[in-house]
């Protein structure tokens, strides 16, 4: 397998008031493609920001990060929002579903940035809510929906546009456990027939063992690798 | 789904909200619409059949103090003048002085008809009548329909003003014909009667007229004529101040208080309170969706984009609000203009004119009113944004 993305000596930092505060220095990493990743480690140690770097919505301050082939850490605001668009999926926490919106129309939001015409992008909506098995739930708003549902409404949407790479930022924090592990084999099943990459941060090492193998990041450097 | 399709989805994500500051704008644009239009119809029907060579003579203190009759002959012997007549307000009204009062001048028919033959349209037989007749009137066709006039009929005029030496405030006047207008909105409730008539019967004003309307040979005379005619009587008991039509009509107009002025600060003051309004409410309905642009442009809404939805939601709701305020102001004036009293004003249906300059406002408004919003969309930070409770 080659790499789908790689992290090569990245360094970030924030402000907080006057004092500077390191939270990667010098972090390297290779994902692979078609690899299920999920990352764990305490509060504070760079999950999220991890997560904000891989999926180009915040920006490092040193290093390279390279998808597929090409760095991606120079691209402009709009080339990078093109890129997020084509190339990766985000499934939250709180699922973030518009709620004036249907399922159906939550789903279709990423093909608004494709050129897809009205009736391609209306079977790819179908394809995708069937891929998550909520079909019969198309025309219903969030509010209408219990969590595992929107959270699936949220896969649906991560996948709709058919991405290489799904990020995952605690998927099923806010779910019981059964809806948990249906979500967790959903997502593996997206993995192993489809091969989406995934990489999916989580406290719970019940979900990292979804993950074909779990990294464990403490105070911004990767403490432990385990298969 | 297009990007208009969620614009709207997200203005109407509080139904009671949107419907409210619609009808906030609603409110403001038909108070413009309303007296914008007014403002215009009687700036219109002031300046209705002013002509470039025609200049209005009346006392120098105020055009409501009277000018004696003598100057009419000397006036017209002033280089330049081609043609005068005179007239005086009658303050009149027919059977009730409050519900049913019009403009009634008494004028000398012969020369008024003279000066005028262009914007008071009557048939020869009508005019000759009108001319002969001493106690003759001829009325407006506003008047006639909306009282039922004919021509033969006598009818009793009142004034507000003169009266009869016996007592009595009304003239018994015989219809001699019924005016139209040069144009179909010029304003026709309007009548006019023998100076002569009043002069011989009042119990005051005697031999005294209103004001002079002079005719020159050409518009470039105006100045000339006016000068020489300000000068002729100078430093007598009746001092006269003479102005070509259009700025009497306008002088004429500020008796009641600068229109212009109290339309213009009505409607700023409309304006104003809606911009506080609707800009705060959509500052806080956006804070609110914090979280949602930053998921949108996770998912790869460039800024620019989102910047264009947020002004478009600002823009779409001035718009209805406004276009609503136009229509309705609009429906308000057609009826308006159909009841009588309103008459006076001529064409009330709002121009074309201040329907764009209406919309234009709208734009306007959605574009103030949406920019900060919108400007801190485009410049949230998506990390920011997620982070946002």
């Amino acid at each position: 397998m080659s790499a789908l993305i790689q992290l090569n000596n990245v360094t970030k930092h924030y402000r907080r008031g006057k004092e500077g505060i390191a939270i990667f220095d010098g972090l390297t990493l290779a994902i692979e493609k078609g690899d299920f990743v999920a990352i764990m480690g305490p509060s504070g140690s760079g999950k999220t920001t991890l997560l904000n770097l891989l999926g180009g919505t915040d920006r490092c301050d040193g290093g390279e990060i390279i998808f597929d082939g090409e760095r991606i850490d120079g691209y402009s605001e709009g080339k990078l929002a093109d890129w997020r668009a084509r190339s990766v999926g985000f499934i939250f926490q709180f699922y973030n579903l518009m709620p004036v919106l249907t399922a159906e129309q939550n789903v279709e939001l990423p093909l608004m940035l494709t050129k897809l015409p009205t009736r391609k992008r209306r079977e790819n909506v179908q394809t995708a809510l069937k891929i998550v098995e909520l079909s019969d739930r198309a025309k219903h708003k969030p509010k209408e929906l219990s969590g595992g549902q929107q959270q699936r409404v949220a896969i649906a949407r991560a996948i709709v546009s058919d991405p290489k790479l799904l990020l995952c930022d605690e998927p099923t924090g806010d779910l019981d456990r059964n809806t948990a592990n249906d979500i967790l084999g959903t997502l593996q099943q997206l993995n192993r027939e489809m091969g989406k990459t995934i990489i999916m941060v989580t406290h719970d090492p019940e979900a990292a063992r979804f993950a074909n193998r779990t990294l464990h990041l403490d105070k911004g450097t990767f403490a432990e690798v385990t298969a | 789904m297009r990007d208009f399709d969620l614009v709207r989805k997200n203005l109407f994500r509080k139904p009671l909200r949107t419907i409210l500051l619609t009808v906030s704008i609603f409110m403001a644009f038909l108070i413009f619409g309303l007296l914008t239009s007014l403002n215009v119809a009687l700036n219109r029907a002031s300046e209705t059949g002013a002509a470039s060579n025609r200049l209005i003579v009346s006392n120098k203190i105020n055009f409501t103090q009277p000018l004696p009759i003598a100057y009419v002959n000397r006036i017209a012997a002033t280089r330049g003048v081609t043609g005068v007549t005179h007239s005086s307000w009658f303050g009149a009204y027919y059977q009730d002085q409050r519900a049913s009062r019009f403009v009634g001048f008494a004028v000398d028919p012969e020369t008024y008809m003279a000066i005028y033959a262009n914007d008071i349209r009557l048939t020869d037989v009508e005019r000759k009548a009108f001319i002969a007749e001493r106690t003759g009137v001829i009325v407006g066709k506003a008047l006639a329909d909306q009282y039922g006039w004919k021509v033969g009929q006598t009818i009793p005029i009142s004034s507000n003003i003169y009266v009869q030496p016996d007592g009595r405030r009304s003239w018994d006047m015989k219809i001699s014909g019924i005016f139209t207008g040069a144009k179909p909105t010029d304003s026709t409730a309007s009548l006019y009667f023998h100076y002569d008539y009043l002069n011989e019967t009042s119990s005051f004003g005697r031999d005294q007229i209103g004001n002079v309307a002079v005719r020159t040979a050409s518009a470039d005379l105006n100045n000339s004529v006016a000068k020489a005619i300000d000068n002729a009587f100078a430093n007598s008991p009746y001092e006269t101040s003479t102005v070509d039509e259009k700025t009497f009509g306008q002088a004429f107009l500020k008796q009641a208080g600068d229109l212009n002025f109290i339309v213009t600060i009505v409607v700023a003051a409309a304006f104003a309170a809606i911009l506080m309004i609707v800009s705060t409410t959509l500052v806080s309905a956006m804070r609110e969706r914090t979280k949602e642009i930053g998921v949108m442009k996770t998912l790869g809404f460039s800024s620019p984009r989102v910047l264009r939805m947020v002004l478009g939601e600002a823009l779409l709701l001035s718009t209805m609000g406004a276009v609503l305020g136009l229509a309705v102001s609009a429906f308000v004036l057609v009826a308006l203009s159909k009841s009588p009293a309103a008459s006076t004003f001529g064409d009330l249906t709002m121009s074309p004119l201040v329907a764009l300059a209406g919309l234009l406002m709208a734009i306007t408004l959605g574009l103030i009113t949406g920019a900060i919003p919108a400007v801190s969309a485009l410049r949230m930070s998506i990390v920011d944004a997620l982070n946002r409770r």
